[in-house]
């Protein structure tokens, strides 16, 4: 596997100041952002800075059998970039430059290891959006987010990443150099590789450009909280919403333990005795559509006995949105540890979700607020934990296996975002049978013969 | 010196743990950290080195492995993760704590070494020297209030640092040498302590000079103790509890010989020191209760003059474009930003143009620029050229450490901008009303 000889060829290749072998700098690559996984540490970590190096690192790979782990920013949630068989890592985080914008084809030409926040701020001279927005678009790379098909908060409206993807470069695990797809709208050549791609998770190809596409921003918007006493109220609210034709561009909603852990954190004068609410804003083009639009959220929110705080200026909204940012933080102070779930169910089943999410906190004794992408269905429930609770350890499991299992039942998903890595290998054969995973193991077999590409994730290989 | 025989948060770091549970790797910290933002690697970020210290407690690695010291030095303490975390996690603790393990176990002078022998380009020495006379509290023996000799580690690494070294700005009369002790206003609002800091004292007299001034004109009587002595912060940032204690006892000392009401900072990390890390390097001493009552008499200048007292509104014009540096310390510990920025505006012919980030570390971050330089040379570069878009006369900033950063970095990367503190604009506009 990797001995002197595989970091002397390592550091020909990429330079010696992009390559990692002390064992203090090799630590720091053990994990991602999920929590109770195993963390290994790297046998060396590289900075590519460019595809042909990761076309020589993939023959030097295959000669020696060395296991690949390419590594965004490492926010994953559900294990993507850990080195499970120790191996190389591939960091792209000096594969970072905005290639090219063009705002005639609407698109962005971008390598990987470019941050979406920092994408965001390049096309915005432009007047241009790239919508998907994860919670970690600040740190997370647009390569990470392709390979993990991201979400974010803009998902009922805008779609997610996968939405947004037109083409791509990849090395392909038998050192190949593979582009398809580009900037036009219409493409039916050959198979549909980027939807092969994007969600990958790091095990069929390395990507190496990408090309996304951008629409222009919308230049109103208008934000509201409402709140419910009835999980029911805010349920119909949701699927009201929709029914009346309104497909705002962020659909949030918070449970109570939620709501009462954020006023108890951040104090921004919400009402602790209510049992969920409503983060809505609404966008568009033009005044009076969004106007018309946010009038009748008001009055389907009204229908449904719910009260409500409407922005009028931008210091307002921040305010309403400062409740939902403040979700994960104040969760995250009350317990040393934060499992956070993304169960996802159709919009209909929204409240028969929460309200089993409650009834397993009970039953298993755990705290757990529920918060989420209400519009998409996609819930967070966040359980917080002590690791060193061994007994609270053994709850934390049961409670997770049968959120899945609720979550199947009602014609939902496993992951609606965060993916499967090596988090929810075991249940995947729960959600696509069979004969879905043998079509998945031919597929990585067809592509990745030697299996050297980030090993152990999303496809399980063995029974 | 007198060993602390009480245990603090410092002497074991199986304390740490419950603060290094906290991470959830979320990795927020990494859009924030200037030192990440340079490297790109994960062990520069707070994320990274908290996963060393959990190898640590795990025995996976040894604390004195000499990377490991390398990459937990690699830090400027500047708390910016702090305040992009979601999980509240204090790096500071974590980040302090295992460097006063390093020291505990090899000593001082081996992470001296360590680190300073990265010091390799002489190109350095120079902007070293301004920092060594800075920091003379770590780098000087203190021999009396006059005589100061350099540390015997220096030698080894410099031989220029030897025995007869003698820091220029040294030489001359210090601050706290030719002010009076105690400047009594005729009708005082209020008696305030002011705390020059090593800085103000050896590097920017004028600096307390326009302190003096401008609370003179407030009238408030100023006590400048002479035997205060430096805060801490550089020793403690080299994992040097034991000497931090040690200063920070004496400061307290000094604090109760008299009986103002307030003690005054114009320096982000003296002010936090005395305010936020006092509390905790005592904790479980006898000088523990002391240390928070003082600390809840802390101000910065800004927020001494806006919010504590009735304060004389500038009203000499000042023509000059002026852009605002947030010292970190100073925004991201003692969570002061609006007040200068209030205070500057408030000065008639002032014009405040913000830069793209004004918070973004400068690079100074106690010896940092001199043992990793290559890192700091490219922070400070980011700043400067962050400072030079805005095309101000002026960099504005609260506090010396920065703006010794601040020079030395408009000086190599061309920038035709002067560098002053908050107190010298107002000093000015005051002064310009006078005369006219
Ligand atoms: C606080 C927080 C909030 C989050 N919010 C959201 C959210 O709202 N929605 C959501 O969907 N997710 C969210 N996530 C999860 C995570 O941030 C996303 O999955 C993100 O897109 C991962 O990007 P990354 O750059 O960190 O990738 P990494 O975690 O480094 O890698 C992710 C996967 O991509 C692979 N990979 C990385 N780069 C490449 C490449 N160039 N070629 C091939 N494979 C590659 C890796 O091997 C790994 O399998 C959140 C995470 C955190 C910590
Ligand atoms: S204190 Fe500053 S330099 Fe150190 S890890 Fe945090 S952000 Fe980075
Ligand atoms: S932001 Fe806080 S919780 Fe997140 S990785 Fe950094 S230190 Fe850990």
């Amino acid at each position: 596997m990797i001995d002197k000889t595989f970091i002397e060829k390592c550091r020909n290749i990429f330079g010696r100041d992009n390559v990692l072998t002390d064992k203090a700098e090799l630590i720091a690559y053990s994990y991602d952002a999920t929590p109770g996984i195993p963390r290994e540490t790297p046998g060396v970590v590289v900075f590519p800075e460019n595809t042909k190096q990761i076309q020589e690192l993939i023959f030097l790979a295959r000669q020696t059998k060395t296991p690949i782990y390419p590594r965004g920013a490492g926010t994953s949630l559900s294990g993507g970039p850990v080195p499970l068989s120790k191996g190389v890592v591939i960091s792209f985080q000096k594969m970072n430059k905005v290639i090219e914008i063009d705002p005639d084809n609407l698109t962005a030409t971008v390598q990987p290891g470019v941050i979406i926040a920092d994408l965001n701020v390049a096309v915005s001279k432009h007047g241009l959006l790239y919508p998907p927005d994860p919670g970690s678009m600040a740190t997370a790379t647009v390569g990470g987010s392709v390979a993990e098909n991201s979400g974010g908060l803009r998902g009922l409206k805008y779609g997610v990443t996968k939405h947004y993807i037109m083409g791509m470069e990849v090395v392909m695990p038998t050192g190949e150099v593979f582009r398809f797809g580009g900037k036009t709208v219409k493409n039916v050549t050959a198979y549909d590789f980027t939807h092969l791609f994007v969600g990958s998770e790091g095990t069929l190809g390395i990507i190496t450009e990408i090309i996304c596409k951008l629409i222009p921003a919308p230049k109103y918007r208008k934000a509201m909280i409402a709140f419910f006493n009835k999980l029911e109220e805010a349920g119909k609210t949701v699927t009201d919403i929709v029914r009346n034709h309104v497909i705002p561009a962020t659909l949030e909603i918070m449970d109570k333990v939620t709501i009462q852990t954020v006023e108890n954190y951040a104090k921004v004068g919400l009402p602790t005795d209510v049992e969920a609410l409503l983060l809505i804003e609404v966008d568009g083009m033009g005044q009076d559509s969004v106007l018309w639009e946010a009038e009748k959220c008001v009055e389907i929110i009204k229908q449904n006995n719910g009260s409500y705080k409407i922005a009028e200026t931008d210091s307002e909204r921040d305010s309403l949105w400062a409740a939902r940012r403040a979700a994960l933080p104040a969760l995250a102070q009350v317990k040393p540890s934060t499992v956070l779930e993304d169960a996802t169910v159709p919009r209909t089943k929204l409240v028969e979700m929460l309200i089993a999410i409650q009834n397993i906190a009970k039953k298993y004794n755990l705290m757990i607020g529920t918060f989420g992408h209400a519009g998409d269905g996609n819930l967070h429930p966040t359980i917080l934990v002590d690791p060193t609770d061994k007994d609270e350890m053994e709850r934390l499991h049961k409670a997770v296996d049968e959120i899945f299992e609720i979550a199947l039942s009602l014609g939902g998903t496993l992951s609606g975002e965060h993916g499967i890595g090596v988090a929810k290998i075991k249940y995947l054969k729960n959600e696509i049978g069979r004969s879905g995973v043998d079509t998945m193991r031919r597929i990585k077999q067809a592509l990745d013969p030697d299996n050297i590409l980030n090993p152990g994730k999303l496809v399980p290989m063995e029974d | 010196m007198t060993m602390a025989s009480v245990k603090t948060f410092f002497d074991d770091i199986e304390t740490l743990k419950r603060e290094l549970i906290r991470c959830m790797k979320c990795g927020n910290c990494m859009s924030v950290c200037p030192i990440y933002n340079i490297e790109k690697k994960e062990a520069s970020v707070a994320r990274g080195k908290i996963a060393l210290g959990e190898a640590v407690l795990k025995d996976e690695i040894n604390i004195d492995d000499e990377t490991l010291v390398k990459l937990i030095f690699n830090c400027l303490v500047c708390k910016s993760c702090m305040m992009a975390c979601p999980s509240g996690v204090r790096f500071d603790r974590i980040i302090l704590g295992l460097r006063s393990a390093i020291v505990k176990k090899k000593g001082l002078p081996f992470v001296k070494k360590a680190l300073f022998g990265l010091l390799k380009n002489p190109e350095f020495f120079d902007k070293g020297m301004k920092a060594f006379a800075a920091m003379q509290g770590l780098f000087l023996k203190s021999e009396g209030d006059k005589k100061r000799k350099p540390k015997g580690f220096l030698k080894a690494i410099n031989p220029r640092l030897d025995e007869k070294f003698i820091v220029p700005e040294l030489s001359k009369e210090s601050f706290r040498d030719k002010v009076n002790e105690i400047i009594e206003a005729k009708e005082p609002q209020c008696s305030a302590i002011f705390f020059t800091g090593c800085s103000v004292n050896y590097l920017y007299p004028q600096v307390g000079d326009d302190l003096i001034y401008v609370l003179q004109r407030n009238n408030i009587t100023v006590i400048t103790p002479k035997s205060q002595n430096c805060c801490g912060m550089p020793v403690m940032v080299h994992g040097d509890i034991e000497t931090a204690i040690e200063l920070a006892k004496r400061n307290i000392d000094t604090f109760e010989k008299s009986n103002a009401q307030y003690i005054i900072t114009v320096c982000g990390s003296c002010g936090s020191a005395l305010k936020h890390e006092y509390p905790i390097i005592l904790e479980g001493t006898d000088y523990e209760e002391r240390a928070k009552k003082w600390s809840g008499k802390v101000y910065d200048i800004s927020s001494f003059l806006l919010k504590v007292i009735k304060f004389e509104k500038p009203k000499g014009k000042v023509e000059l474009k002026v852009t605002y540096h947030d010292s970190c310390h100073l925004k991201k510990s003692m969570k002061v930003f609006n007040e200068p920025r209030q205070l500057i505006k408030m000065i008639p012919g002032i014009k405040l143009i913000e830069m793209k980030k004004p918070d973004a570390c400068c690079g100074s971050g106690g010896s940092y620029h001199l043992t990793h330089s290559d890192t700091a040379l490219k922070i400070s570069k980011s700043k400067v050229d962050d400072i030079k878009t805005t095309e101000a006369d002026a960099v504005c900033t609260g506090c010396p450490a920065c703006m010794m950063e601040l020079f030395e970095g408009l000086h190599r990367f061309g920038g035709n901008c002067n560098v002053i503190h908050t107190v010298n604009l107002l000093a000015q506009s005051y002064r310009a009303e006078n005369q006219s």
